[in-house]
């Protein structure tokens, strides 16, 4: 973070090499913040792409992550953004018409084509000669990592200029909660119920997204969560500097199908970050070269004790085996990652790592 | 001035005449020729403005289409049998939002057992997904009918299929004339959207909709279709007046005014028909052809008014409607209402097999003397069926008949079971 023209008490702390956890991470305006540090949403003229009157649940983290970030999109696009949308939670609630909460020019076609329509889009529009106008394309988890994939990775490797955005609740919400291929294993749905010795979802399935994505080397991926706003506005607004395909994949949780209270989604969607289940990246042309930061990591159990989804595992003399499990994957992601303070991603173990000592920090703490 | 020509290079040539803007295709046979020549086109920059996108399935590339038509483009795809089916969903989203797009469709069979020749079991199968289609019965009618589709598609704001018989017609060379660009310029004016995806005016489209509009929704697909029964053979005249020759319409009828056996068809075997009945009228005999050419929109009236002097009818099928018998049929008994003229259903040429004169006369005659009965299957090989049911009468677990009939012809160098 770069000194403030003004000599807060913040910025002198830091000076003299404390660290603020409380700013730019967690606390939304941002008014400890200098001016251009703050959010989007902090701004009294900020865009508003998903308006009010919508129907998505309470404590929805996929309303919150789309206007975050399409707010953030259109205002580095100077408000001229096109959205295609794939089918699903998003799309339903925000379009049942004549109650439209969109602002921005927007397109729902099917489920599995968000991507292939942005790109069309993306075409027409160079055409047209219109490079003024951005096109981002957008979708669940299951209209991006499972039918959707196939667009995804051709609109990728076409190097066409689209942002897509995958908003990661894993798992079919809007058809009631049934498993994707981003369900995280242990995970009740209800198509992975914990029947006849099953942890829930089954280990050793699933696929990651964004490491997909990175394998086809496009400009731009990185992965946030709702919980760091500052750092999701951060990375859109780099992805939106940059022409070609970009792909950002964020986590938002589910009320209704992770079974957590609509008031701790924030909170929710921090654990997965700080356990090391969900790694939180930046990776420009196929090389990361920023992951978030932990702290202090969180037990995995702190993280699942709060959703129904994985209740199973404390009930009834509870699935110890299972919750280690899931521990020994958030401790892998650390490793591999470089997850904590002081560490860099493991290089002959994930692709796209960067050399030791090419790895910026984009913790909360330091970020914007 | 005809030029010999490739029919594929000159539906690219009459494509780019109409000015698109972005282009998107997934290879596949007997497509293929088409978009190589427009590729090329583009790449050479002969085209500019305009965009190739070479996608990973026809799913995509009709996606594409929907993207780039939403957005104020003019967009044009091309493809055939499999993919046709693939981008079965997105033809449906396509039709149902309204995007003018204009589409090739190069015929062929669908598997299994995949087989790339030629018949109208692809298009057919999507007849219903609100697109307007088109069948050319010879390469000048495939050229001219890319012209008008795109004006009939921007004019209703409704996508158009240009179906057109795989190799018989794609892979042909033979003269062709081609409209000129000012031909084309004059009859084609710049594409104007009704609905476009523009920052200036933000617009909603592909919003949920449930029981209480989806009818009228769905009616209004309907009633534009319907409007296309006039437009069709009013822009088809317009086009004419430009080049000098019939350009397409609904229907064309050869020698059917006094013909008492008239045989209905769609495609290139109206080539085949016409040298036929030419012969058959030299012989005394009363036969004629209608040419649907377009199927969606079917013209009702106009297929009962010509079918009126008629006092019996020969539906030649290009596809089987299994289970059932035939797709045109069933349009063409829609038309004739309550009159009860006999009429048989003729399936032929499935999967490439040639239609000939040779065999089409004993059908048309048997036809025209009440000799035929309801349903026929031309050049069925009835030997072969029977072996192949006997042998699965003496076995358990037979195998598949495909591999077992072709082994029964001697195609393939296969051996004993």
């Amino acid at each position: 973070m770069s000194a403030a023209a003004d000599r807060s008490p913040q910025a002198e702390r830091r000076d003299e090499g404390l660290r603020f956890y409380q700013t730019g991470t967690f606390a939304v305006g941002g008014r400890l913040l200098a001016e251009h540090q703050r959010t989007v949403q902090s701004q009294p003229r900020r865009p508003s792409s998903l308006t009010k009157g919508h129907r998505a649940c309470q404590g929805c983290g996929e309303a919150l992550g789309a206007r975050y970030a399409l707010d953030a999109a259109l205002r580095a696009a100077g408000g001229r953004l096109i959205a295609a949308n794939a089918t699903g939670c998003l799309e339903v609630f925000s379009s049942p018409y004549p109650e439209s909460s969109w602002q921005l020019p927007w397109i729902h076609s099917l489920f599995a084509n968000a991507p292939a329509v942005a790109s069309g889009i993306a075409a027409a529009l160079r055409a047209k000669g219109r490079e003024d106008v951005r096109v981002v394309g957008q979708g669940g988890d299951g209209g991006t990592v499972d039918i959707g994939l196939a667009c995804l990775s051709g609109m990728f490797e076409r190097h066409d200029d689209v942002l897509y955005i995958c908003y990661d609740n894993q798992a079919y919400m809007n058809t009631g909660v049934q498993r994707s291929a981003a369900t995280p294993p242990g995970a009740r749905t209800a198509t992975t119920e914990p029947l006849g010795g099953h942890p829930g979802n089954d280990f050793g399935q699933g696929k990651s997204a964004p490491l997909i994505a990175l394998a086809h080397e496009i400009p731009y991926v990185a992965t946030a969560t709702v919980a760091e706003l500052h750092d999701l506005e951060a990375k859109v607004a780099r992805a939106m500097e940059i022409r070609g395909p970009r792909y950002l994949h964020l986590l938002v949780p589910c009320p209704l199908g992770w079974g957590s209270e609509p008031s701790e989604t924030i909170l929710i969607a921090r654990l997965a970050k700080e356990s090391g289940l969900f790694p939180v990246f930046e990776a420009i042309d196929g090389a990361i070269h920023a992951v978030a930061k932990i702290r202090r990591q969180v037990p995995v159990r702190e993280y699942l004790r709060r959703q129904r989804r994985y209740a199973h595992l404390f009930a009834d003399g509870g699935r110890e085996d299972v919750i280690d499990r899931l521990q020994a994957a958030a401790d892998r992601n650390i490793v591999r990652f470089g997850l904590l303070e002081g560490s860099a991603p493991l290089a002959g173990d994930l692709l796209g790592a960067p050399a030791p000592g090419e790895l910026d920090d984009l913790s909360g703490a330091q970020a914007p | 001035m005809a030029e010999q020509i490739e029919a594929s290079v000159a539906i690219a040539t009459a494509v780019a005449r109409c000015r698109p803007e972005v282009l998107c295709a997934y290879p596949i046979t007997p497509q293929t020729h088409i978009v190589e020549a427009l590729s090329r086109m583009v790449r050479a920059g002969d085209l500019a403005p305009c965009e190739m996108v070479n996608v990973e399935s026809e799913y995509s590339a009709c996606s594409v289409a929907i993207g780039a038509s939403a957005a104020g483009a003019r967009a044009y795809t091309a493809t055939a049998s499999q993919g046709l089916l693939y981008m079965a969903e997105a033809l449906f989203n396509a039709a149902g939002l309204g995007l003018p797009i204009v589409m090739t469709v190069a015929n062929r069979a669908l598997g299994a057992p995949i087989n790339i020749w030629n018949d109208h079991s692809d298009a057919l199968a999507v007849r219903d997904c609100g697109f307007i289609q088109l069948y050319a019965a010879d390469n000048q009618e495939a050229i001219d009918m890319h012209i008008l589709a795109f004006r009939i598609a921007e004019q209703l704001s409704l996508p158009v299929m240009v179906c057109m018989d795989g190799y018989v017609l794609t892979h042909a060379i033979e003269p062709l004339e081609l409209p000129s660009q000012e031909q084309v310029d004059s009859f084609l004016p710049p594409f104007a959207p009704r609905q476009i995806l523009d920052p200036d005016e933000p617009m909603t489209i592909g919003a949920m909709v449930g029981p209480e509009a989806f009818t009228e929704v769905r009616y209004l697909a309907h009633l534009r279709q319907q409007e296309a029964l006039d437009a069709i053979p009013a822009l088809a005249q317009e086009l004419s007046e430009r080049t000098g020759r019939a350009c397409g319409g609904l229907l064309s009828g050869y020698r059917t005014s006094d013909a008492a056996l008239v045989v209905v068809a769609m495609g290139s075997v109206l080539g085949t028909l016409e040298v036929l009945i030419d012969e058959m009228r030299g012989e005394g005999l009363s036969v004629g052809a209608l040419a649907i050419k377009t199927f969606r929109p079917f013209p009702r009236a106009e297929v009962a008014a010509a079918l009126g002097g008629a006092a019996r009818i020969l539906v030649l099928e290009r596809a089987i409607a299994i289970g059932a018998g035939g797709v045109l049929t069933d349009s063409v008994r829609w038309a004739l209402g309550a009159r009860q003229t006999p009429l048989h259903t003729v399936i032929a040429g499935l999967g490439g097999r040639p239609i000939t004169r040779r065999s089409l006369r004993p059908v048309l005659e048997a036809a025209a003397t009440g000799g035929l009965g309801e349903l026929h299957f031309l050049d069925l090989r009835q030997d072969l069926v029977d072996r192949e049911l006997a042998r699965c009468r003496s076995s358990a677990r037979p195998g598949p008949h495909a591999e077992a009939i072709l082994r029964e012809i001697g195609i393939v160098g296969a051996g004993p079971v």
